[in-house]
């Protein structure tokens, strides 16, 4: 069972390494990177490639770890109780299933995403430690352990707003996904629109990566961003031409809504097309 | 089996602990990967790193420990001075050799000779990539980077062999203490949190009210005040003159900590703590708020943050009347003595290159009033240690 990447997903090779490794060792692995560089996409991807179900868990700001666990609706048996529904006397008839018990009990070796793991609060991961080590937690209510029928393969994605806890990075591998360099993002450009005009390609990379370079820029255009936009050029079927074309006062790219999400960054590459045109203006004379 | 490298990552101050060795050892064990030193280094960072600001320096720390196992030749990439390589022609060419160079016709061939000379020596002197940079034996003795540099075993040279990954430190910036922004200020700053629930109850409790309606026989409703940030701050930004080079680092900190903290109270003053503090600097001269009202103002248990480069002449500090801006009764240091007294908790961020501060005799002066282990430089690292001290 070996992770090659897939026709629509581009591992570079080290991700490779690290995600074999760590279904290898049935270890989780954190994924990091700048936003929108398929973080998420890779949870994914790898169950698509290698067959397994996906069990994805998103948190939030409010998820606490033991919602992974399971939940005792406790508000639900009292008014059952109260109506004299008979389904009340057993307590685990009010025991929700969490994703991680799903992910236990699931008969094929599943994948489990724990998506945005640093949105929750600080104590979170800690929380999970002994789960995530052991494969197993106690459910109090019924008086029972559940254990991993087979230990499940865990990806987790991280955006860096929160640090996480040594004890829990000792327990899993990680990959940093850097930016990718213009060969990988021909490649992923590739698997997305395949076939695509080499010149427009050409124009539209060169346009993007000079984008990234402006400083100050407050967000800059991502991966998923640059794919949104060449979805557009392409519906519009804009001309390589009129990417080509190097006039300072059409400095804004056609359809920059794509790639420029913030009226700030807008604003700043107006202001640079009128002084790239006053400078113009000012040599010609 | 790699405890040198283990132990090398360590020296390097990269956060690796026997557990993740034994992750990366059993990962080998179970051969996890090909044999081959690619997919070693990939495997080693995966297992070993847990932080993107580590990956310089495991970069490096690969490339010192397993320097040679891969053909070295091509991965030498540096900048040496045209003039160096003229000298060193005489000095480690025989005369058969600078034949051969003339009969061979190339200065390209020249270079190959002179480039594994120079790897000799190096490992007999350095047994480092860093070759270039220190070490008092070594020929390139205090070499750096040069613009007349000629570069040495770079695209040029065709065997079309690729650099190794971890010499090409691509995770250069990345690296801690380099990029600060708004948002990773943010994150440093989250480290001073202390939740409380205090003010009036309008939250809905729901296991208080399940508990209480158990035991009382009817629904009972429980509400109880909202978790909030308890943590006071009392931000104090030295402004003008020598703090105009540093401007846009404080204004993003200044950002930062606003969104961060609901209760942040701020004030301005100029080079040294006296007796008047401003909170609109265009108006600094009307509207003054005396130190000492301040103080009397703001109770002790508020967390006292000073931002200033503290470099200004030691007189302005120590001596009544030392301030470059009016005449002061009391010395700025008492107003500094006042404040570390009242307030239990203080620090003082310091845009200045940690490295300028011994050299500084006015830094030194403030450090010895509030404290040697409160100044901290204002990078992430110095902000993250500077939130510790403060949640301590």
């Amino acid at each position: 069972m070996r992770f090659e990447g897939t026709k629509d997903y581009v591992a570079t090779e080290d991700l490779k390494v690290a995600v074999n490794a760590a279904i290898t060792l049935e270890r989780p692995l954190l994924i990091k990177g700048e936003p929108g560089t398929g973080k998420t996409m890779l949870a994914i991807e790898v169950a698509k490639a290698i067959g397994a179900p996906l069990i994805e868990w998103h948190i939030k700001s409010t998820t606490k770890a033991v919602q992974g666990l399971y939940e005792y609706d406790a508000v639900m048996r009292l008014r059952d109780s109260q109506l004299g529904d008979a389904r009340s006397a057993d307590i685990a008839n009010y025991i929700k299933r969490g994703k991680l018990w799903e992910a236990f009990e699931s008969d094929v070796r599943p994948i489990l995403l724990i998506d945005e793991i640093d949105k929750a609060d600080i104590e979170f991961p800690n929380d999970l430690l002994q789960e995530l080590d052991r494969m197993e937690f106690y459910v109090y209510e019924i008086n029972k352990t559940i254990k991993a029928q087979q230990r499940p393969i865990i990806i987790i994605t991280s955006n860096n707003e929160k640090e996480l806890p040594d004890a829990f990075l000792r327990r899993c591998f990680f990959h940093y996904i850097r930016f990718p360099d213009e060969e990988t993002m021909r490649a992923i450009i590739d698997s997305h629109y395949p076939g695509i005009k080499a010149r427009l390609i050409n124009e539209a990379l060169k346009i993007f990566y000079d984008m990234r370079k402006v400083p100050g820029l407050k967000k800059k255009p991502s991966t998923s961003e640059l794919i949104d936009w060449l979805k557009l050029l392409l519906t519009d079927d804009v001309d390589p031409e009129t990417l080509k074309q190097r006039d300072p006062s059409k400095l804004i790219p056609p359809m920059h809504g794509a790639l420029l999400k913030n009226e700030a960054d807008v604003m700043l590459f107006e202001r640079l097309a009128f002084l790239a045109r006053r400078e113009q203006r000012g040599g010609a004379s | 089996m790699f405890q040198r490298f283990f132990t090398e990552l360590r020296a390097a101050r990269v956060p690796v602990s026997l557990k993740e060795y034994l992750t990366l050892v059993e990962a080998l064990d179970k051969d996890a990967i090909p044999p081959d030193v690619q997919d070693f280094y990939y495997l080693s960072r995966a297992a070993l790193v847990k932080d993107e600001r580590h990956l310089d320096k495991f970069d490096r720390v690969f490339g010192t420990v397993f320097k040679g196992i891969e053909n070295t030749a091509d991965a030498v990439n540096a900048e040496i001075p045209a003039e160096w390589l003229r000298a060193l022609t005489e000095k480690f060419l025989t005369d058969e050799e600078k034949a051969q160079i003339e009969a061979l016709g190339g200065w390209d061939k020249l270079m190959e000779t002179l480039k594994e000379r120079l790897e000799e020596q190096q490992k007999r002197h350095e047994g480092g990539n860093k070759w270039i940079g220190t070490g008092g034996t070594s020929p390139f003795g205090n070499g750096g980077y040069n613009p007349e540099g000629v570069r040495i075993g770079g695209e040029g040279k065709g065997q079309g062999r690729a650099v190794k990954v971890w010499d090409k430190r691509e995770y250069k910036n990345l690296d801690d203490s380099v990029e600060l922004g708004v948002r990773n200020i943010k994150v440093a700053l989250r480290r001073l949190r202390k939740f409380a629930r205090t003010g009036a109850a309008d939250e809905l409790d729901l296991d208080g009210t399940i508990k209480k309606s158990a035991r009382e026989g009817y629904l009972d409703l429980v509400l109880r005040p909202e978790r909030r940030n308890s943590v006071k701050v009392l931000l104090l930004l030295d402004i003008g003159g020598s703090m105009d080079s540093h401007i846009k680092l404080c204004e993003e900190l200044f950002s930062a900590a606003r969104t961060e903290f609901k209760s942040l109270e701020f004030f301005y003053f100029h080079n040294c703590l006296y007796e008047s503090v401003w909170k609109d600097n265009r108006r600094r001269h009307d509207e003054k708020t005396m130190t000492w009202d301040m103080l009397h103002k703001y109770p002790s248990d508020y967390r006292v943050v000073f931002v200033g480069d503290a470099t200004m002449s030691p007189y302005e500090i120590t001596y009544p009347g030392g301030s470059v801006e009016h005449w002061n009764e009391e010395a700025g240091a008492m107003w500094l003595q006042r404040v570390a007294q009242i307030y239990e908790r203080v620090v003082w961020l310091n845009p200045t290159p940690r490295a300028h501060w011994d050299h500084t005799p006015s830094i030194q002066v403030v450090r010895e009033i509030i404290g040697e282990n409160r100044m901290f430089p204002l990078t992430i690292e110095g902000l993250d240690g500077a939130m510790r001290e403060l949640s301590r």
